[in-house]
């Protein structure tokens, strides 16, 4: 949502035209500000444009579908879901998933008593290397402030209602630790193979605001 | 400082003293409390639960270099240990609207913990 968005809360019955979206023409100061930056380091030759490109290359590879297979195989293999349980980035790093940023990994299983919502209350926290770059809710000061403090309604906003039998178990991730929800896997799945059973994992499913969907099989591979 | 506590018999060697910060402080279970410090600049411990009581959940390992250091570029020097700490929902917020049993956890620095009476 932009700020405009925000500020601009009117009834329903609009009476006004809006603006057509599109991107703004100038850049803004933090931008100038990088390009300039950028510039100059690469012009005085500590860095190489293609250690940027290279970079950017590593951010995009980095996709929610990595985390879908990271998933998928725990739910399919017990012995893989406890070195994941035990140790997230040891177990990721066995299926290839490099650790570029150097943090640690703790994977949080949700199982019929306990569900685990992840939030960063200081900026954007995120598993980056298992799930790419984290949607601008996340990153929005009203999910960082509920998530912590009314993380139920949260949740309901997002449609998963938890019954009061069940934990919430909110996990701020603030310093050295990124945090990966193993959602639980959805019923009547017993018969998927690893890509079907991913295709039903989300990115919102493993930061923990919904459940992991259940796709019709028919439409799956 | 702390003395290795594993036994001769496991093929480690006694009597090695370990360097302030090797070994962690605080151990699963310990009950602390969050100091209610108010630093200037970059800081990693959010406001809301500054002053507040948590249990110790676990020790996360390997020991690192204080974020908060590091977000002034230094990055080199002695390491600590790093914990996650449960609080009850209900107990950082007054109001809270949940289950008494719903929690929060959150990874706190050596030097941001004290022991707390149990």
């Amino acid at each position: 949502m932009s700020t405009q968005d925000t500020e601009h809360e009117h009834d329903r019955d609009h009476d006004h035209a809006h603006d057509e979206i599109t991107a703004g023409d100038g850049i803004g100061y933090y931008e100038t500000m990088e390009i300039a930056v950028r510039e100059l380091l690469v012009s005085k030759g500590f860095i190489k444009p293609e250690e940027i490109r290279r970079q950017l290359e590593v951010l995009d590879s980095r996709t929610p579908a990595l985390g879908a297979r990271v998933v998928a195989r725990a739910w399919l293999d017990d012995e893989f879901r406890a070195r994941l349980l035990e140790n997230g980035r040891k177990a990721c790093e066995e299926l290839g998933i490099s650790f570029y940023d150097d943090t640690q990994l703790i994977v949080l299983e949700n199982t019929d008593k306990v569900h685990n919502l992840i939030v960063c209350t200081l900026c954007s926290c995120y598993p980056r290397p298992v799930l790419g770059l984290p949607p601008d809710w996340y990153k929005n000061k009203p999910y960082r402030a509920r998530a912590i403090s009314e993380p139920r309604k949260v949740l309901a906003e997002f449609g998963t209602f938890i019954p009061n039998d069940v934990d919430v178990r909110v996990s701020d991730s603030t310093a050295m630790i990124r945090y990966l929800v193993l959602p639980r896997r959805p019923e009547g799945t017993e018969t998927y193979n690893e890509d079907q059973l991913a295709s039903l994992v989300t990115r919102d499913s493993m930061i923990g605001v919904v459940a992991a969907g259940v796709a019709d099989p028919r439409t799956v591979k | 400082m702390a003395i290795n506590p594993v036994p001769i018999d496991a093929g480690i060697i006694r009597g090695v003293i370990l360097a302030s910060g090797e070994a962690p402080l605080f151990s699963p279970s310990d009950r602390v409390e969050i100091l209610a410090r108010s630093p200037v600049g970059h800081y990693r411990v959010p406001m809301y639960l500054r002053g507040k009581f948590g249990v110790v959940h676990s020790i996360v390992e390997p020991s690192a270099v204080d974020n908060e250091e590091e977000g002034y570029g230094r990055n080199a020097g002695s390491k600590r240990h790093y914990y996650r700490v449960s609080f009850l929902m209900s107990e950082v917020w007054a109001r809270y609207a949940g289950s008494p049993r719903d929690e929060l956890r959150i990874e706190v620095f050596e030097t941001w913990l004290v022991r707390a009476r149990a």
